[in-house]
């Protein structure tokens, strides 16, 4: 039996849209693979949040209930999700590629000694999958060998679940934890807080790059472009690199990888990289002076000219457009 | 104390990878092979703990071929004080190389693995979660600020949402992030001492590891190419354009 195991990410009882990809992925898998779905969740505010869970699909969601994984761990999560994944027998334990995901996922495989695919856009009725590689440069089409494998799944490559007609049982399970081999604590978490769409989950993102030329600018010429629009703030490896906005903002391939209805590169030359995480999204519009950037290669729209007066004027031609 | 970093050989980022006509593999005439950057931010934080510290040790590893001498030359050049070359003519899939690298962490016994969180090349991003598994080893991904003090170690992750900061003792596995360091070039000095550092070799098989390919790339194709669009002339076309003609605004 292709039995799948899903990691459903929550933090608190609360869950991304990523998490409802990875049930997505999850049915998907089993429905080719000729098993059940099984969505797995663990820590405070878990059982709210397998309630809700249980409304989109997967044939059992189950809690992992323990003290030590109130908050999440790599090495008790990894410890929790390979006993599960033994008792159950899986085939295949799948996350969404968040950075939650990537912690987790290879240390699980190292646990169950299988094999791992990394960020797959396909799933092949073979039973092979597809990732990208090279920063999207190849698809790899591959295969995991062996009685059980992990994968993660890119979150712009499939669909959220949705609610199905009935809610499926929950089950709370205690893993077996060797509680003495666990040496990870958690010390705090800096939330960067926002009223803006996240990165990933956002109808429109406008991302600014080296064009910008400083963090006040995207501060003072950028953001209210953002807003205007309601769209989610991102930023090129170089805007992160010349230190004008956190590492969360990066879009590309060592960032988030990205697919809105509408895309907005404002300053951005569009490196390969940069390319690597936002080259799916529906539309894309690139806002450049140097009408020879690789970023207008990718773009629907291109408009050459200079940011720091266009922007502006942007700001003004979207707010007629609502009255 | 001992730091041990993984470094893998990759296509320099500003390489154009081509896909070969028959999908097995990529083209590699005119590449530029270099370290790949998170590795190099890796080698940049063991000499800076080391610095700090006043003695200590950075050991470097590869699982390669003989080729691969090269960037373990560099990290050399960087200030790293000796290398270990795992010869392996066949590519390893990532479980391969992790059980490769913790087998010889093992003998080894460094207090903590740095690595680059992702290799640029086949973006898997796995090794050093693997690496602190098998060896039983706390781990903390996507570092930007690791603090040590006595056995403990802090650092600050880059995590969805914000910074994570998470503990524990030593020995550990930290994969690197972006924001972490900026690495330094190699001097012209250092390159001279570099040629003398020593450079190991083990042949893999001797290891006594399980190298059985569990993750089998079958083909490899080049993805389609999103078709350029049109330029627009002014601000008032564009959003014009994409309220009537895109419709997503």
């Amino acid at each position: 039996m292709g039995d799948v195991l899903v990691f459903a990410e929550h933090r608190g009882g609360h869950f991304p849209k990523t998490t409802l990809i990875a049930v997505n992925a999850g049915l998907e898998m089993a429905r080719k693979r000729g098993g059940q779905c099984i969505a797995v969740l663990s820590g405070e505010g878990a059982t709210a949040a397998a309630a809700e869970i249980a409304k989109y699909g997967p044939s059992k969601v189950i809690v992992l209930d323990h003290p030590k994984l109130a908050h999440y761990l790599a090495d008790a999560a990894a410890q929790a999700l390979a006993d599960l994944a033994k008792k159950t027998g899986a085939e295949t334990v799948l996350a969404t590629a968040t950075a939650m995901g990537k912690d987790l996922m290879p240390r699980l495989a190292a646990r169950l000694g299988a094999p791992m695919a990394s960020e797959i856009i396909a799933i092949n009725d073979d039973g092979t999958m597809v990732r990208p590689m090279y920063a999207g440069n190849a698809l790899a089409t591959i295969e995991l060998d062996g009685p059980v494998r992990v994968v993660t799944v890119r979150g712009t490559a499939f669909d959220a679940a949705k609610p199905a007609d009935v809610a499926a049982p929950i089950e709370t399970v205690t893993p077996e934890l060797d509680a003495a081999s666990l040496k990870m604590e958690f010390v705090g978490f800096n939330e960067i807080k926002s009223d803006r769409p996240q990165l990933t989950e956002a109808r429109i993102v406008v991302s600014g790059g080296r064009g910008l030329k400083s963090g006040d600018n995207f501060k003072t010429v950028l953001e209210p472009l953002v807003d205007e629009m309601g769209a989610a703030m991102g930023a090129s490896r170089a805007a992160v690199d010349a230190g004008f906005v956190p590492n969360d903002l990066q879009v590309g391939q060592t960032g988030k990888v990205v697919a809105p209805e509408l895309y907005v590169a404002v300053g951005i030359s569009g490196a390969i990289q940069h390319l690597a995480g936002m080259k799916d999204s529906k539309t894309i519009v690139a806002i450049n002076k140097d009408e020879e950037a690789p970023i207008f290669g990718v773009a629907d729209y291109g408009l050459v000219a200079d940011l720091f007066k266009a922007v502006p004027e942007m700001v003004e031609e979207v707010k007629k457009l609502k009255h | 104390m001992k730091i041990l970093v993984p470094v893998k050989r990759v296509p320099d980022p500003a390489t154009t990878i081509r896909v070969l006509p028959d999908g097995s593999g990529i083209a590699t005439d005119n590449v530029k092979w270099v370290i790949n950057p998170f590795d190099e931010i890796a080698i940049e934080e063991a000499l800076r703990i080391k610095e700090k510290q006043g003695s200590g040790e950075v050991v470097l590893i590869s699982v390669g071929q003989t080729a691969w001498q090269e960037q373990l030359r560099t990290g050399l050049a960087m200030g790293a004080d000796r290398a270990i070359l795992v010869k392996a003519d066949n590519p390893l899939d990532t479980l391969a190389i992790a059980r490769v690298i913790a087998k010889v962490a093992s003998d080894e016994k460094p207090e903590l693995i740095i690595i680059g969180k992702q290799a640029i090349d086949d973006d898997s991003n796995q090794i050093g979660q693997m690496l602190a598994e098998m060896l039983g080893w706390p781990q903390a991904t996507f570092a930007s600020k690791v603090e040590l003090a006595g056995e403990k170690c802090t650092v600050v992750r880059e995590v969805d949402g914000g910074l994570e900061t998470v503990a524990f003792p030593m020995p550990a596995v930290i994969t690197t992030d972006l924001r972490l360091n900026e690495p330094r070039y190699a001097s012209l000095p250092g390159i001279m001492k570099a040629r003398k550092k020593p450079l190991n070799e083990i042949a893999v098989d001797s290891l006594g590891v399980d190298l059985t390919p569990k993750l089998k790339i079958k083909t490899l194709k080049a993805p389609e190419k999103r078709q350029a669009g049109r330029k627009v002339a002014s601000v008032e076309e564009l959003v014009q354009v994409l309220h009537t003609e895109a419709k997503v605004i």
